[in-house]
């Protein structure tokens, strides 16, 4: 952990492209969905801002936040309980009336939030892409390249057909951004935009202020597409591991892609945890007859049959005789004995009663909704 | 400005734990680890929080510094409170000159500015080393409807095993006629658990007093102690004080000796021990350690077993309970033993009927401990312990009782 950087606020913004995965967000934000065994998708952006010691961070939220706001609370479990600085949730407020269309429209809403801050710098970061950065390094390169805005990408692999809406970027020979395609139809390997940038909250201020005048708000569009002379937008690469939660099939996937130990490396870094939320839940107890393979397993959980290929929400019960194959099994849900089941997703406190077979491929898992009862 | 509190609860964690040798060299006993993610003295503070406790002083005295730092300002405990909340309170310096705490009931003397600041009707008296979870508050009212000056919290044992403890002997009222420490032939079987709720005006009488005949008999070269069970309770007996036994029904476990650690956390995994971890309504809270989930292997084989969060097991695991961050490789096996945090087991090693302590490196081709049906003569059985920070490389082994603490 290095130490903390007045310099830099955080911005994440909690809601954005909750529509990807409408199955996911019907009681709650992007930010605030399950994700890996025991997180939610906003603690890896607010641990990469408390690990690069960015200790001032604002959630921008929208719709549904109740979710959110019971997961973050103080913001006392990511140490950002702070008398300087800290975590501020800015729910969605519009001059203009109605809920923010874009991330200028946003930024306009809850100026007055970053014109407060003492930073000179602003890094925006969703929660939709999860991954693993130290801030320091692009702040550094930001700094030396003299850029105004600094473009986070990785170069890896993107399919239109099974990818949803990424913005990929070109370079000239100076690593300055030549081109910016939104959502296009291509395959293959190409430089990803993260979603996050590091900006001079002077130019941030500029350029939201001239958004409210001429009524613009997709920050995407307007300023890194149609204005990318303007400014020097800069790119850096990082060569790390991400994965896009952009649909409930890709949700699916990167959760079972902690299965993999270079993943979790990736992911799960020594000196950067990923804080979340504190359960209280005791250890995972494992039954006479257990049997279980190659799964993530959480805290709290009482597990009494066979799990293979899976990752276990925190407090989960699996009866006796019940195999769970290739599933990923949300916070509380209950599983009775002899049930036999491959390729779900169950949400939140579900239930599944005794004997129940429930058979999917993964290429379309089955999704049971929060509460919901089989 | 102090709010009045009606009960403030004084946790005696200054214990050494000698008993427990080579996992206490380091550690005060109430921070030694157990259940897979807790410390000894999560029980009494989580107990507090649950009995609407929120003024609770521990007294600290043996290595205290990981004790400290895991208390920190008791905000896991919920006891991070504007008024209250959890004060470490190690031995100080004063005018009169410093003095480390000589007996329980000279800790708890020491403090008496603490209990005044928040003006308490009652004290609670409690352990840092026993397992249990129990409502002080229920214990509370029993002391108020009977207008007693103490209450000593009583658990129903064996015979056979009554003289190890303080055994109370009580009218049909539960008024305590006599009380005896480890008596040869005992006269009942009601052993003191070591919890006391006193009046704290009572308390607060006997404690000066004791401490002035302690001093004086110091001073003339006589014996002379500063217990509780042993001068407290006693001189409020041959006062005819009221002094009742409170009894509890449920699980409660003495972990004075390194067998009774072991056998503490492998009642977690008997279905016929009455202590639920997993009670939304009582919940036992800890330091948390930030790690992510744990990840069962391919080739994993875990079985009647508690595992936290973090560790990796790829071997086989069966009857035992594995602490936060713990490996266990490929072609390793534990049976019947705890291994406490961040401790590597590697291939080719066999750990049974023992206590790993924590940040262990043991090496493939070890064997640690035995199980008893290994051994020829039942007596020569024991757990083997390793201590914390302790490398056991290739090929070594540690018997059945053995205890080291180096590496090996």
């Amino acid at each position: 952990m290095s130490s903390v950087n007045y310099n830099v606020l955080g911005l994440i913004f909690a809601s954005m492209h909750d529509s990807y995965v409408s199955e996911l967000t019907k009681k709650r934000t992007m930010g605030s969905i399950p994700f890996g065994g025991r997180y939610r998708l906003i603690d890896f952006p607010l641990s990469n801002f408390v690990n690069s010691g960015v200790t001032e961070v604002g959630v921008i939220t929208k719709a549904n936040y109740g979710s959110l706001l019971d997961h973050l609370g103080s913001g006392r479990d990511w140490d950002l309980a702070r008398k300087k600085g800290g975590l501020h949730l800015l729910p969605p407020y519009s001059q203009t009336g109605g809920i923010y269309k874009g991330r200028l429209d946003a930024l306009g809403n809850i100026w007055s939030f970053v014109e407060h801050s003492k930073a000179q710098y602003v890094i925006l970061s969703n929660c939709d892409i999860v991954t693993t950065i130290d801030f320091n390094d692009v702040l550094r390169q930001h700094m030396s390249t003299e850029a105004d805005i600094t473009l986070i990408y990785s170069k890896a692999l993107y399919d239109s057909e099974k990818n949803n809406n990424a913005t990929i970027l070109d370079f000239d020979e100076d690593n300055r951004v030549k081109s910016v395609l939104v959502d296009p139809k291509i395959s293959g390997e190409c430089n990803q935009w993260l979603e996050m940038l590091i900006i001079s909250k002077d130019l941030l201020r500029t350029i939201v202020a001239d958004a409210v005048s001429k009524n613009i708000y997709s920050f995407t569009r307007e300023i890194l597409q149609n204005n990318n002379n303007e400014y020097k937008i800069m790119g850096y690469e990082h060569k790390d591991f991400f994965v896009r939660i952009d649909n409930i099939q890709n949700y699916y996937l990167a959760n079972k892609m902690l299965l993999c130990e270079d993943t979790r490396k990736a992911l799960f870094k020594k000196g950067l945890p990923i804080y979340t939320k504190v359960g209280d839940n005791a250890p995972t107890k494992y039954g006479l007859e257990s049997n279980i393979k190659n799964s993530l397993i959480a805290d709290g959980c009482v597990i009494e049959g066979t799990v293979e290929n899976s990752v276990i929400f925190r407090g989960v019960k699996i009866g006796k005789g019940t195999v769970v194959k290739d599933s990923v099994i949300m916070q509380g849900t209950v599983i009775g004995n002899d049930c036999t089941i491959s390729s779900i997703i169950t949400d939140k406190n579900a239930e599944i009663s005794d004997g129940k077979v429930l058979k999917f491929s993964e290429t379309y898992p089955l999704h049971i909704d929060k509460n919901g009862k089989i | 400005m102090y709010t009045k509190k009606k009960v403030v609860a004084m946790l005696l964690a200054g214990g050494q734990g000698s008993r427990l040798y080579a996992l206490t060299k380091n550690v005060a006993k109430p921070a030694v680890p157990y259940g897979g993610k807790y410390r000894l003295i999560d029980f009494p503070l989580s107990n507090c929080t649950n009995s609407g406790i929120d003024t609770v002083g521990v007294l600290t005295q043996y290595q205290p510094l990981v004790l400290n730092e895991y208390i920190g300002n008791g905000e896991p405990w919920d006891l991070d409170k504007m008024n209250g909340g959890v004060h470490v309170l190690p031995p100080y310096e004063s005018q009169a000159g410093a003095s480390w705490y000589e007996g329980t009931a000279n800790a708890i003397y020491q403090n008496m500015n603490f209990i005044r600041r928040y003006n308490p009707e009652y004290v609670v008296v409690l352990g840092g080393d026993h397992i249990y979870k129990m409502d002080y508050s229920k214990m509370v009212d029993f002391h108020i409807k009977n207008n007693a000056d103490c209450t000593i919290s009583v658990i129903d044992v064996p015979l056979a095993e009554a003289s190890r403890f303080g055994i109370m002997i009580c009218d049909e009222n539960n008024k305590v006629m006599d009380f005896v420490e480890k008596p040869k032939e005992p006269k009942s079987t009601l052993a003191s658990m070591g919890i006391y709720v006193f009046s704290w005006d009572k308390l607060e009488k006997y404690l000066i007093e004791n401490e002035n005949d302690a001093n004086a008999k110091r001073d003339r070269g006589e014996a002379w102690s500063k217990d509780f069970g042993k001068d407290i309770i006693t001189s409020m007996l041959r006062d005819n004080q009221r002094l009742f036994a409170y009894e509890f029904e449920g699980y409660w476990k003495d972990v004075g000796t390194l067998d009774s650690l072991w056998e503490a956390n492998m009642d977690l995994l008997s279905p016929s021990v009455p202590l639920d971890l997993y009670d939304k309504n009582w919940k036992i809270y800890s330091r948390s350690s930030y790690m992510p989930p744990q990840y069962m292997g391919s080739n994993a084989q875990v079985e009647n077993s508690m595992i936290a969060e973090g560790s990796v097991v790829d071997g086989s695991v069966d009857f035992s309970i594995l602490f936060a961050g713990v490996t266990v490789e490929e072609g390793a096996t534990v049976n019947y033993s705890i291994v406490m945090p961040n401790t590597v087991i590697k291939s080719g090693a066999v750990v049974e009927y023992a206590i790993v302590g924590s940040d262990c490196v043991i090496e493939g081709g070890t064997h640690i401990g035995k199980s008893p049906e290994q051994v020829e003569n039942r007596d020569d059985w024991g757990i083997a312990v390793v201590g914390h920070n302790v490398t056991v490389s290739s090929d070594k082994s540690v018997e059945p009782k053995q205890i080291i603490s180096e590496n090996i």
